[in-house]
């Protein structure tokens, strides 16, 4: 049947609906064009039209308005092509044939048993009525559109209407069709079910849904208006957008297509009818059969379209009114603000209005109160808020007594920062007290279901409501209380007779019986064991207790069958009263016989059993009395004893003092006494077997039925018949009415929101409505909560009466399976009513006298059902089982095993244990597993409760791998390593992202270096003890570095921000004096240049700039004629040296020269980094050269971070050399016209600067003395040429030669200082004193105020990273005794002898050894040990030596070039001050001018440190006298003394024996390999050695070493010449501490005699090393080349 | 390049700095760089980039608006030291002298899409009342010796800052095999909005 005619039908009913809401709104006025037209319509085909009116059902038409508007979308296309839509159809069909087929079911049952319909509509699966919801509210909609669209046609073309009009018919036919379409809405439900049969599918499905809504569409014709439950679905519902557009896409189409064809039509000049029927005709061609049913139809949705048409052409411009802008004047808006506003004024308020008339302004202050501070606030700010105040209503509580506005006092404390703790304890204000609230958690957490997202996490929850029984309703008649009390009576016996208790507890009485029987026949005779007694008592105490259990049912059925039997005798009774029947009721009680001697005797065997065992009972509690009896007697017999002893005793008493009164006291005392104590116990009584029977007897008539006593079986129906409404009195007819009048519906609740809402049924006479309702919720949020509320409706209004909550089904509970469920409720309103309705919560009686009154409230059952859908393919639509409930515990059930029982409150396991053993727990279920495994492991005993709770419980669940498994991953392992900043790994970049990637080679140097911590490898040091000391070493920098690392991460301001520096006015001052200065075009000076941070640098953006301005004294050459020297310097002596001594050499000018030839030609070479430049060549011993040179420099790996640049240990070498022109004559003849030359560099000195100090001290600026060889063969010290004396004796004081320098790093860069300055900031441990650590910060900061540029030093760190007094490292040590011991006459001898040994020691400056961190302080015999230090460990040393040997001297603290920071000692002897250079061994006089010390900071002895407040630093200019404490400001004053602390020294230096087998050893491995390297250095050239020099060498080596390095040269120089006299000689003796080897190879290759490239040349090498205590080595290399000159 | 076992993933960021808001100031513009940890590095595109001045509009909303395009892709093999973007804003001051607006910082998006995301700025402030004066005085206020300290917690603590102004970013963010090395970056927990706006819908047929 269902074609694409039927599609076409429901349009045209859609249509016609719309055309009727619209007439009902206009039928006022009579006059519409759309009626008129469908009449017109209508009356062409009425005998079509009422056929099919007929034949339509109602509901049918709205279920296919529904369809059509679904069906909107494809309408076009299906208007285009013909018939083919079937599908569509079938589609629809299939979507509700369930339906259909339940539908039926449920109208044959209704029929069959109308009675019982509430009960079997629980079955019935009706569907909401969304669908037809919709269209209701898409036909208002549309009629409100259609309204406005009248209007406009009325407005707008009246002409054409009048013309319509008058092709109009008479309005009877139109009320035809009015009525006809009436009855169309009347239509009943009632409707045949054959004719359903018979009917398209619709029908059937429709029909009885729409029932209801019938009527209220009805309603709504009548008033014009929608129900409020229409509005509300109006407003509520999600209206699907889309279609709705799509539809009007369509018809806009459609409308567009027609007018086409009204515009060709309209050229016909055809009148409408002829247009509706080409329409008409059109569609009769494309639907085949069926095409004239409806053709009047058609007029309305053409008419609709006409209108459509006209809007098209409205605009919004229709509805708009434009009009000018409004504008007010300022004045006037002024004006009109001045009435609004308020502005409150600035004048202060006078105080009278603050106050109550007649009140006297009253300050507590005045009064002695104490009155808090108030907070300060403007004053104008306090009279505006005054004046605001003023202006409000009841403004004046805001004013307190004085006049002012009422404030707490000021709340802010003083300090800025958080109050200290102790005022937390104080009372605070109530109103600032801090108020506690419970933290609110978030609604919406966690309430998601994890995988809503994904495609099967469609959850649907299915809620079934089928309908609710009032047990008690206000609208209730007496009878009906009855009725319903005797329903409720006779519901209990019903389910009372399906459980049977009774039967069930006595057929397990019975078997216990037997059971115990049996065990006693079993054991008859025999002893009965242990195990099996305490069975029977067992089984005996369950025996009683099941029989008081059977007894109280039984007791139960009986008086439940006499309460039947009551209220219904009450219930007849009342109807007899009222003489009308209101209720249904009809009880039966149908009695069924029993044959009484059989019941008899079952009955006396019962009763027999029974009484035996409560004799057994009895008997064994009479045993247990009995012996109790005995006890106590006994007790008050011993008792008895004691008080007549004790009566005696008082009676005694009594006679000796006490008089009568006191006596009688006494006795009641006595007496009382006597009747407090234990009654005497009286003997239990036998029990009594006779009154055991009869009270069995009493019981069994009380409790059971008699013996042969017919068994009564109650029987409720519902037949009887209920008086008509006509009958009945006026009261109860009130009653009826208003009980037909209300209604109920059900609204669900999902998580306290609504979602759906049952059709509102009305309420029977039964008071049972039945609503049979499914509601598909689709969920998105957890289920938490799902609530049924129960609203009843009077007429419009609707009220709650109660709400229902219904537990969220577990997820195996299913649709189909899950059962119905009565849930009970109930409601307190109070209701009461002036007709026959009882009410609720108001008190009634059923008697006539009103006696007997009770009050009952609303209440009933709601039978519904909540369960979790099933998919298409049987899959259960439930979230997943695990995460039911409470999802987010799913975590901490794990954990505790209590809590997933669901008591996590149970903490106490004894009484857990209690609860389970009470309950007997089946232990097989696997419910209990849980808690029938806590509970073995609590019984088990030592596991019970653990004393200890842990922190992190919950840890284990974080872990995301096991500990082991960490720890074997390559990758997490490569990960902690770097983050540990490990020095291997710290700068690796993107570690593989997978394991596989990691090959294990990356740890193997690693884990190397951690195996071979304690392993020394020998090979790389020459000597074993050198390598153990750089193991140790490495380890101390390592720890250290470790330490520092964290001190790293700790930022000062200047770290992060770059501040401009506030100018002081002393700088200001200074600039603007600088101003006036004049300027002085030649007298350049260096400007400072901006710093840079070393970061964006890359390689080659550094370079080092050297300035080499001049020399000084220079050794010159020397003719190598063999004369000797006039005056041999054999016998100098100490003072000679402080005596400005003739240079005895001055003579020795030579005259040798050739004119031609300078006595020197020196030039400058410089070596940084293998890069090697030089000046060019200046002539003279004093050159002058005034050059710069650039060097490039390159950090380490391309690293240019400040650490890694504070790390770069290479140095500049600066080399001073001769060059040598040689001529060289091969021919004599070409003498005259060519010159051969050969260019020779001969090595005259040297001076090396490591890279970190020109880092640190960013400039280096000043004259340094060249390291030369004590010995240069061919070359002698050129003393002052043509000077004069003054200078000469100055100058003269320290000999030597020198040279002036300026060295800098372009761009200057920010030297890594920044981390000593940090280092202040880290507390270090320490174990000075608080006290002292205070005084030395005091101290040193007020140093640094005044004198920022002297070093001021208190505290040091030493080797373990404890700050420590630098006093402490003062203690007199006595030198090696060899030292002492090798010129025991002359003190002056020995002294230089220990500096010389101190200046052994290798140097090793901090600043590279533990980069840049800070200057660690090591211990003399550390030190010692360690055989390396820098400045501050040399001059610890000696300065300890130096006292140790009885002279006064101190450390100095100060700073030098080019070291820096330093330490130097300073030593007072005979009136002189002399400074020494620990790590040169060198000592200056205090005015030497070549002193490389430049500012003295402070002086520090074993007692005290002083710091330097004279005028000038430098030691020339300053006096040494550290009593005067106008130049010396030292630390223990008389203010803070000297606490007397005990020195870290130790008290005595050990030291090691001259090892001389090892010291020859090392000296041939040196020479091995010395040799090696110069061959290696001289590829091109074969080297051939001298050996007979090499000897003559070697044996001269140990006289240098014995003269320390002082001028034997001449003898030595004289010994060669004679030795070697054809040779033209040029050598020197190096002289170096033994680290390593590498620095001495350094040292030789530096000096560049290898490069000289004569082919005769011949190689002398001679090494000597002379050992000292401890190791201490000191090496000699004389390397010299020879050119035989003849 | 398409192999099933990647080791490392990609991030491609692309996107602009569209605009600031800084109430009074004008004519700034902005340098951008990347922080990131140690397992990242850039495999293409600028690192760093400095923006044109650009001058306020007249609309009442007086952005400041650059649109200055970002596009950079980054290869690693660990998200730990996610690639931060660090805004410096800069312009001149009453006296024409350059001086820093603002600092912000903001991880990049971790979740492929596109994201929009305003920072806020703030700039150190003077230690003293004085050196407010002179730095205001002289033009030199208070910089980061290093723009990257902001996408750092080290050491922030012994400076204080003023907020001021925010800059609006805009990212695509696109990911390439982060799922396969076990990073999942996209939330389970978020359902899509399909969802949540048809939440208890009930319906029926």
């Amino acid at each position: 049947m269902s074609t694409s005619s039927d599609l076409r039908e429901k349009l045209r009913k859609k249509r016609r609906a719309l055309q009727e809401s619209l007439g009902k709104v206009k039928d006022d006025t009579q006059a519409l064009v759309p009626s008129d037209s469908d009449v017109t319509k209508e009356s062409d085909h009425t005998a079509v039209e009422e056929l099919t009116g007929r034949g339509d059902d109602p509901g049918e038409t709205l279920r296919r308005s529904l369809k059509a508007q679904r069906m909107k979308r494809k309408k076009k296309l299906l208007e285009e092509m013909s018939v083919e839509i079937p599908p569509e159809e079938e589609v629809v069909k299939a979507e509700v044939t369930a339906v259909q087929e339940l539908e039926y079911e449920q109208e044959e049952l209704s029929e069959e048993t109308p009675a019982e319909g509430a009960r079997s509509a629980r079955l019935q699966r009706d569907l909401p009525p969304l669908p037809v919801l919709r269209a209701d509210s898409s036909l208002s909609e549309s009629s409100m559109r259609q309204r406005v669209r009248e209007k406009l046609i009325v407005a707008k073309s009246k002409a054409s209407r009048k013309m319509k009009q008058e092709t109009s018919r008479e309005p009877v036919s139109r009320l035809q069709g009015l009525r006809d379409r009436e009855l169309l809405t009347r239509f009943d439900r009632e409707a045949d079910p054959d004719l359903h049969e018979e009917e398209s599918s619709f029908a059937a499905r429709v029909k009885f849904r729409d029932a209801a809504r019938q009527a209220t569409r009805d309603k709504r014709a009548e008033t014009g208006l929608p129900t409020a439950e229409e509005a509300y679905n109006f407003f509520t519902f999600n209206f699907d957008p889309e279609p709705q557009e799509r539809r009007c896409k369509g018809r806009t189409k459609r409308r567009s297509r027609r007018r086409e064809g009204e515009e060709e039509e309209d050229e016909l000049d055809q009148g409408e009818e002829e247009e509706e029927e080409e329409e008409t005709e059109m569609e009769r061609e494309h639907e085949g059969e069926e095409e004239s049913r409806d053709r009047d139809e058609d007029a309305p949705l053409v008419r609709d379209e006409e209108d459509d048409l006209f809007i098209i052409d409205q605009s919004a411009q229709d509805f708009l009114e434009v009009k000018k802008a409004e504008y007010i004047g300022y004045n006037r808006r002024v004006l009109r603000e001045r009435e609004i506003l308020f502005t409150p004024s600035m004048r202060p308020v006078p105080a009278s209005s603050k106050l109550p008339e007649n009140v006297q302004p009253r300050y507590l202050e005045e009064e002695g109160l104490y009155v808090g501070e108030r907070p300060p606030v403007s004053l104008s700010n306090q009279n505006i808020l005054e004046n605001r105040i003023l202006k409000q209503d009841q403004g004046r509580k805001w004013f307190g007594d004085d006049g002012r506005i009422m404030a707490l006092p000021d709340p802010i404390k003083e300090s800025s920062s958080r109050p200290p703790l102790y005022h937390l304890e104080e009372e605070l204000d109530p109103a600032l007290q801090t108020a506690y609230r419970k933290a609110l958690k978030s609604k919406y957490v966690n309430r998601y279901i994890a995988g809503v997202g994904d495609t099967q996490g469609d959850y649907q929850l299915d809620v079934d409501v089928s309908g609710l029984i009032f047990s008690h309703h206000p609208l209730f008649s007496r009878e009906h209380v009855l009725g319903a009390r005797l329903a409720q009576f006779y519901d209990q016996y019903l389910s009372r007779q399906h459980k049977n208790l009774t039967c069930l507890l006595t057929d397990k009485l019975n078997g216990l019986r037997n059971t115990i029987r049996n065990m006693l026949e079993l054991h008859s005779g025999e002893g009965i064991s242990h195990v099996t007694q305490q069975r029977i008592a067992e089984y005996k105490q369950e025996v009683r207790h099941t029989r008081q259990l059977r007894d109280s049912e039984q007791e139960k059925d009986r008086t439940l069958l006499k309460s039947i039997i009551k209220v219904w005798k009450e219930l007849k009774a009342l109807r007899e009263f009222q003489g009308f029947t209101n209720t249904p009721y009809k009880l039966y009680i149908r009695k069924e016989e029993v044959q009484r001697a059989l019941d008899e005797r079952e009955q006396e065997a019962e009763i027999l059993a029974e009484v035996a065992e409560l004799q057994a009972e009895s008997e064994e509690d009479y045993e247990r009395k009995m012996s109790e009896y005995r006890r106590q007697l006994e007790e008050w017999k011993s008792w008895r004893r004691k008080q007549k002893a004790l009566k005696k005793k008082q009676k005694k008493r009594r006679q000796q003092s006490q008089d009568a009164d006191e006596e009688e006291e006494e006795d009641e005392h006595s007496e009382e006494e006597l009747g407090e104590e234990p009654v005497k116990p009286e003997a239990p009584e036998k029990p009594d077997i006779a009154g055991l029977e009869q009270q069995v007897h009493e019981k069994a008539c009380r409790i059971r039925r008699k013996p042969g006593e017919p068994v009564l079986v109650p029987e409720l129906t519902a037949s009887s018949p209920i008086t008509p409404n006509e009958q009945c009195p006026r009261g109860e007819f009130a009653r009826r009415e208003d009980v037909a009048k209300r209604s109920l519906f059900i609204k669900v609740l999902y998580n306290d929101k609504e979602v759906s809402r049952t059709d509102s049924r009305s309420l029977n006479m039964d008071f049972r409505v039945h609503f049979g309702q499914i509601f598909n919720l689709k969920i998105v949020n957890w289920p938490e909560s799902i609530k049924l509320q129960i609203y009843e409706s009077v007429s419009s209004s609707s009220s709650p009466l109660a709400e229902v909550c219904v537990p969220v089904p577990e997820s195996s509970v299913l649709t189909g399976s899950a059962p119905s469920e009565e849930l009970e409720f109930s409601s307190n309103q109070r209701v009461t009513f002036n007709h026959e309705g009882v009410g609720s919560d108001v008190p009634f009686s059923f008697a006539a006298d009103g006696s007997n009154r009770q009050t009952l409230l609303t209440s009933g059952k709601l039978s519904c059902c909540v369960s979790w859908a099933v998919g298409e393919d049987d899959v259960p639509l439930a979230p997943p089982s695990s995460q039911s409930g409470a999802g987010m515990h799913s975590g901490l059930r794990q954990m505790d095993a209590i809590a997933c029982i669901g008591a996590s409150g149970l903490n106490d396991m004894k009484r857990l244990g209690k609860w389970a053993a009470e309950s007997r727990l089946d232990p097989n279920d696997p419910s209990n597993a849980s808690i029938m495994q806590l509970l073995s492991v609590a019984s088990g005993g030592e596991v019970a409760v653990p004393d200890y709770f842990r922190l992190e419980q919950l840890q284990e669940e974080f872990n995301f791998l096991s500990d082991e498994e960490l720890e074997r991953s390559r990758r997490f392992r490569l990960l902690r390593l770097r983050s540990q900043e490990v020095a291997e790994f710290r700068h690796f970049k993107t570690i593989p992202a997978t394991e596989r990637e990691i090959s294990e080679k990356v740890f193997e140097d690693y884990e190397r270096r951690l195996k071979e911590g304690e392993l020394v490898d020998t090979k790389e040091h020459i000597d074993a003890h050198r390598a153990l000391v750089a193991k140790y070493l490495q380890k101390v920098r390592e720890s250290v570095i470790n330490r520092f690392l964290i001190a790293k991460h700790h930022y000062i301001l200047s770290d992060l921000v770059v501040e401009e520096e506030v100018p002081s006015i002393g700088v200001l001052g200074l600039n603007l004096f600088k101003l006036a200065e004049p300027k002085r075009p030649l007298k350049p000076r260096r400007k400072e240049r901006k710093k840079v941070t070393a970061q964006n640098l890359s390689d080659g953006d550094i370079k080092l700039l050297l300035n080499i301005i001049r020399g000084y004294d220079i050794p010159i050459r020397k003719p190598h004629t063999s004369k000797p020297a006039a005056a041999a310097k054999s016998a100098r002596s100490y003072t000679e040296t402080f005596t400005a001594a003739a240079s005895s050499q001055t003579a020795l000018q030579g005259n040798e020269w050739p004119l031609g030839q300078p006595v020197i030609r020196p030039f400058v070479e410089v070596t940084f980094q293998r890069t090697v430049l030089q000046t060019s060549t200046a002539e003279g011993p004093n050159p002058c050269w005034n050059e710069e040179l650039v060097l490039p420099f390159s950090a380490p790996n391309g690293d240019y971070s400040t650490s890694s640049l504070q790390a770069v240990r290479d140095e500049v070498f600066i080399n001073i050399f001769d060059e040598v022109l040689h001529e060289v004559v091969e021919d004599e003849r070409e003498r005259g016209s060519t010159v051969h030359t050969r260019i020779e560099r001969h090595w005259l000195g040297s001076i090396k600067i490591p890279f970190s100090t020109i880092y640190l001290q960013s400039r280096i600026d000043g004259t340094f003395k060249v390291a030369t060889p004590p010995v240069l063969l061919g070359y002698s010290k050129e003393r002052s040429l043509g000077s004069e004396g003054g200078y000469d004796a100055i100058r003269s004081l320290s000999e030597g030669t020198f040279l002036t320098l300026f060295i800098t790093i372009e761009p200057q860069l920010v030297p890594g200082d920044t981390i000593r300055e940090k280092m202040k900031d880290v507390k270090f441990d320490t174990q000075e004193v608080e006290r002292l650590l205070l005084a030395c910060e005091i101290f040193e900061k007020d140093a640094s105020q005044r004198f920022p540029d002297r070093p001021c030093l208190t505290t040091v760190v030493d080797i373990n990273g404890k700050s420590i007094f630098i006093t402490r490292f003062i203690r007199p040590l006595a030198p090696p005794q060899e030292l002492l011991d090798a010129f025991p006459n002359n003190l002056q001898e020995a002294t230089e002898l220990v500096a010389r040994y101190v200046s052994l020691i290798p140097f090793l400056p901090d600043s590279v050894s533990f980069a840049g961190i800070c200057d660690l302080w090591s211990t003399c015999d550390q030190f010692l040990t360690l055989l390396a230090g820098d400045e501050e460990e040399h001059a610890v040393l000696l300065c300890n030596y130096f006292l140790s040997m009885g002279k006064k001297a101190w450390l100095i603290i100060g700073t030098a070039i080019p070291e820096g920071p330093t330490a130097y000692v300073l030593t007072q002897e005979q009136n002189r001050y002399l400074i020494w250079n620990p790590s040169v061994g060198q000592y200056y006089g205090q005015y030497d001018t070549f002193c490389p010390l430049q500012t003295v900071g402070c002086l520090v002895n074993a007692d005290n440190v002083w710091f330097n407040i004279q005028v000038y630093a430098a030691p020339m200019r300053m006096s040494f006298d550290v009593t005067k404490p106008k130049f010396w400001k030292p630390f223990f004053s008389r203010s803070f003394p000297d606490p007397g602390l005990s020195s870290v020294q130790p008290e005595e230096l050990v030291y090691r024996r001259i090892d001389k087998a090892a010291a020859a050893e090392l000296q041939d491995r040196i020479e091995k390999v010395l040799r090696e390297k110069i061959m290696e250095w001289r590829p091109r050239h074969p080297t051939r050695w001298n050996r007979y020099c090499t000897s003559t060498l070697r044996h001269f080596l140990p006289k240098l070493e014995l003269s320390g390095g002082r001028e034997v040269a001449e003898e030595h120089r004289l010994e060669l010449q004679s030795l070697l006299g054809d040779y033209r000689i040029s050598g020197f003796p190096l002289h170096l501490p033994f680290s390593e080897i590498r620095p001495i190879i350094e040292a030789v290759y530096s000096t560049g005699v290898h490069n000289v490239e004569a082919p005769n040349m011949e190689f002398a090498l001679a090494v000597y090393v002379h050992p000292y205590p401890s190791n201490v080595l000191s090496v000699w290399v004389y390397i010299a080349s020879l050119v035989r000159t003849r | 390049m398409t192999s099933n076992n990647p080791s490392v993933f990609l991030l491609m960021v692309n996107g602009q700095i569209e605009s600031a808001n800084f109430p009074g100031y004008d004519d700034l513009y902005c340098k951008y760089c990347f922080v990131y940890g140690h397992d990242w590095a850039p495999t293409s595109g600028l690192e760093e980039g400095i923006s044109q001045i650009t001058s306020k509009g007249r609309d009442s909303c007086q952005r400041l608006v650059w649109n200055f395009p970002l596009d950079i892709t980054f290869k690693s093999t660990n998200p730990f030291g996610w690639p931060q973007i660090v805004v410096s804003v800069y312009g001149p001051d009453a006296f024409g002298n350059d001086v820093v607006r603002g600092y912000g910082a903001v991880h990049v998006p971790l979740t492929p899409g596109r994201h929009t995301k305003t920072i806020p700025m703030f700039v150190p402030e003077s230690t003293s009342r004085l050196q407010k004066f002179t730095s205001w005085l002289m033009g030199r206020r208070p910089e980061y010796t290093d723009p990257k300290v902001v996408a750092q917690g080290e050491g922030r603590d012994v400076t204080r800052v003023r907020s001021q102004g925010f800059v609006t970013l805009q990212f695509n963010i696109v990911t390439k095999d982060m799922k396969k090395l076990g990073y999942d970056t996209t939330s389970t927990e978020q359902a899509p909005a399909t969802h949540l706006a048809g939440t208890e819908q009930p319906y029926g047929t």
